[in-house]
């Protein structure tokens, strides 16, 4: 019998191309994502020496980080964002790599189209210049985000430099209570592991609570790993996930779909496969999640309170808490439904799914954005946005006094017209609540897209149990 | 890639704890096309306020620091957006080497291919260089990537562990493409296993490739 193995032990070995004598190893990437932000400067590096693409048919492109987000006939108004976007439609033409314009059905968040093209599939590796890549695992894929030198070495060689990462499983067990949405559970898992505590592994979610997510719900959760500083999350593919990808353009067909799907199912990890560390969750105790700093791990229960800096004995870990109670412009014990806000954002590529939006749009309807707060929801792809308008998600959110935008990642990191002024507060579906994310001085609490809606209703965050 | 083998210069302290790459270097300076000319967006929201002017007491625009060559500062350094800006902005500044108790993963990465050398020291030790870089112009450190030692201004010596592989590449100043290229017949090799033993990964729309 072979040692049991791990998802992660059994993609990474199966992709080895070569090991050196130190143990890095010479990976193999199955599929590339490509966007207009990371990628100039590594099509440049291979004009300048002279390198081609190594395998277009395994790289997808698409503009979203600075695409506008209202109507784009006229294209897009700041020289900068337009002349990225050119050059990402340029370089993919000369190098012959396919790429969803901005007025192509099919554009959208680079995390939300692959999985939606069937390009995401188990077992793959699959990088991309973008921390979120992370997403992607949920389909029980090796999915990790590279920098710029290592876009282009992909480029080259569809292959990257890598030293294996270490295993570790977060278990979360038990049934979800109202209203705790799969942006609630992996809120909790940050705030109880830290934004650094999955640094140099590799996450797998496991557990009945996971089991049961859909493969939306699952994206949420992987999209996240990174901020909890792990290379990549990982959830084992089951059936979940093939009926997801069935049928997708780009998801194989036929008998090469069945031999996919016989192969995918010994993914799993093996009984007894060894972690290098492990933790678990109870479903039942995690409350609907909002972060109340500027790093991912400072969270609360809604029905929480903002935490006093004097209670904490370290004092590095005290300033950081000053600082950060001082950018977000909040007082030590201040109830957390007390706290007011200007904006609500729903979409990125945490939220940006229909799923979500029909979530968002179930507790919109027949409701009211409150007088003081500016509200929009942004589509994480033209398709989601088609789905949603058959639907009637569009009126919905309309007649509520939302704004219904046009696909990108928008708000969530602010690269086009969406952002926020110095101190205005906004509930947001996104990933991050750094300092200065969602504009300069803006302040960001993450919430579920079902929370961003209550906090829109009642102009401050607000627990969304308690919507009448 | 310039190579990297013994460094002296100014260490400038930043004790300040999951410093993301979005605080090293924000959207804004996102939207170039090229790699150079980011310094003077680094730190950009910490250096200068809204107007565009200096910040007096931020650690680099004090008359001691403006030329410093390395940064000791605290843990997770780097989190977040995988932007290789990040280290680009830190190399036009002039920063080749940063010292933490612990770095993020991908910008630990994207530093090896940017000639930057990230050190990881212990707390004491990290505290010890913490109060050194305090001393302003005087906290001149010398970092031996070869014999792996930081020389502290006093005459002290840290030692410091680095992965081999890593080592090697910043002391030659590598081109990885070039490198990898040379082992072009495993590649190929794996691919046409991989056709074999996993067809779906290679499906008609694949192997047509993109845009003909």
């Amino acid at each position: 019998m072979s040692e049991p193995r791990t998802l992660f032990d059994k993609i990474w070995t199966s992709h080895v191309v070569d090991r050196s004598q130190d143990g890095t190893c010479l990976l193999y990437i199955d599929r590339h994502l490509v966007h207009e932000v990371t990628s100039p400067q590594a099509f440049e590096g291979l004009r300048n020496a002279g390198r081609t693409v190594r395998r277009v048919d395994a790289a997808l492109a698409v503009p979203d980080h600075n695409v506008p987000t209202t109507d784009r006939a006229a294209g897009i108004d700041d020289p900068e964002s337009r002349l990225q976007v050119e050059t990402l439609m340029e370089n993919c033409e000369e190098f012959g790599i396919q790429c969803f314009a901005m007025d192509d059905m099919r554009q959208g968040i680079v995390h939300i189209i692959g999985p939606e093209q069937g390009f995401t599939l188990p077992g793959m590796t699959i990088v991309c210049g973008d921390s979120h890549t992370s997403t992607h695992g949920a389909f029980g894929a090796l999915a990790f985000g590279i920098g710029t030198s290592e876009v282009e070495h992909v480029l080259a060689t569809q292959t990257l430099l890598q030293a294996p990462a270490k295993n570790m499983r977060i278990t979360v067990e038990g049934e979800r209570g109202d209203g705790v949405t799969a942006k609630d559970v992996i809120l909790a898992i940050i705030g109880k592991i830290g934004t650094a505590g999955g640094t140099g592994h590799v996450i797998e979610y496991a557990g009945s609570t996971i089991a049961a997510l859909s493969m939306e719900e699952r994206m949420t959760v992987c999209n996240m790993s990174i901020e909890a500083g792990a290379r990549a999350g990982l959830i084992a593919p089951d059936d979940t996930t093939f009926d997801y990808l069935a049928g997708r353009p780009l998801a194989p067909k036929g008998a090469v779909w069945e031999q996919a799907v016989a192969h995918w199912r010994t993914l799993p990890s093996d009984e007894g496969a060894h972690y290098h560390c492990e933790e678990s969750l109870d479903a039942a105790e995690i409350a609907p999640q909002v972060s109340w700093g500027t790093s991912p791990e400072q969270v609360a229960p809604i029905t929480g309170t903002v935490p006093d800096p004097k209670e904490q004995s370290n004092p590095a870990h005290r300033a950081a808490l000053e600082r950060a109670l001082e950018y977000m412009g909040l007082e030590a014990g201040a109830k957390l439904t007390d706290v007011a806000v200007d904006h609500v954002f729903i979409g990125s590529c945490t939220n940006g799914r229909i799923e979500d939006l029909r979530a968002a749009a179930a507790l919109a309807k027949g409701r009211k954005v409150a007088d003081t707060v500016t509200a929009m929801v942004v589509p994480g792809s033209g398709l989601v946005k088609e789905q949603a308008e058959e639907e009637g998600l569009d009126k919905v959110f309309l007649e509520a006094g939302f704004q219904w935008r046009e696909p990108g990642c928008s708000m969530c990191l602010a690269m086009n017209a969406d952002k926020l002024e110095p101190k205005e507060r906004c509930a947001s579906t996104s990933n991050r609540n750094f300092e200065g994310r969602q504009g300069r001085g803006g302040r960001t609490h993450l919430v579920s897209p079902q929370m961003a809606v209550a906090a829109a209703v009642a102009g401050h965050l607000a627990d969304v149990r308690e919507m009448a | 890639m310039e190579k990297f083998t013994t460094l002296t210069g100014i260490a400038a302290p930043l004790a300040v704890e999951n410093v993301d790459t979005d605080m090293i270097i924000p959207k804004q300076f996102l939207k170039t096309i090229k790699r150079t000319g980011l310094g003077g967006g680094l730190f950009y929201e910490h250096r200068f306020d809204e107007q565009g002017k200096e910040i007096e007491d931020f650690v680099l625009n004090r008359a001691a620091y403006r030329e410093a060559k390395i940064l000791v500062t605290g843990e997770n350094f780097g989190c977040g957006s995988s932007r290789e800006h990040a280290p680009w902005a830190l190399l036009d500044f002039g920063i080749r080497c940063i010292i933490a108790p612990s770095f993020a993963d991908i910008f630990h990465n994207n530093c090896f291919k940017n000639g930057i050398l990230p050190i990881t020291l212990p707390r004491d030790e990290m505290d010890k260089l913490m109060e050194d870089a305090e001393r302003g112009a005087n906290a001149t450190l010398t970092v031996d990537l070869e014999a792996q030692t930081i020389m502290g201004p006093d005459g002290g010596s840290i030692s410091f562990e680095i992965d081999p592989f890593n080592k090697q590449c910043l002391l030659e100043g590598h081109d990885d493409i070039a490198l990898t290229l040379k082992r072009k017949d495993k590649i190929e090799a794996f691919e046409a296993d991989q056709k074999h033993s996993q067809p779906w990964q290679w499906t008609e729309r694949m192997q047509e490739g993109g845009k003909q």
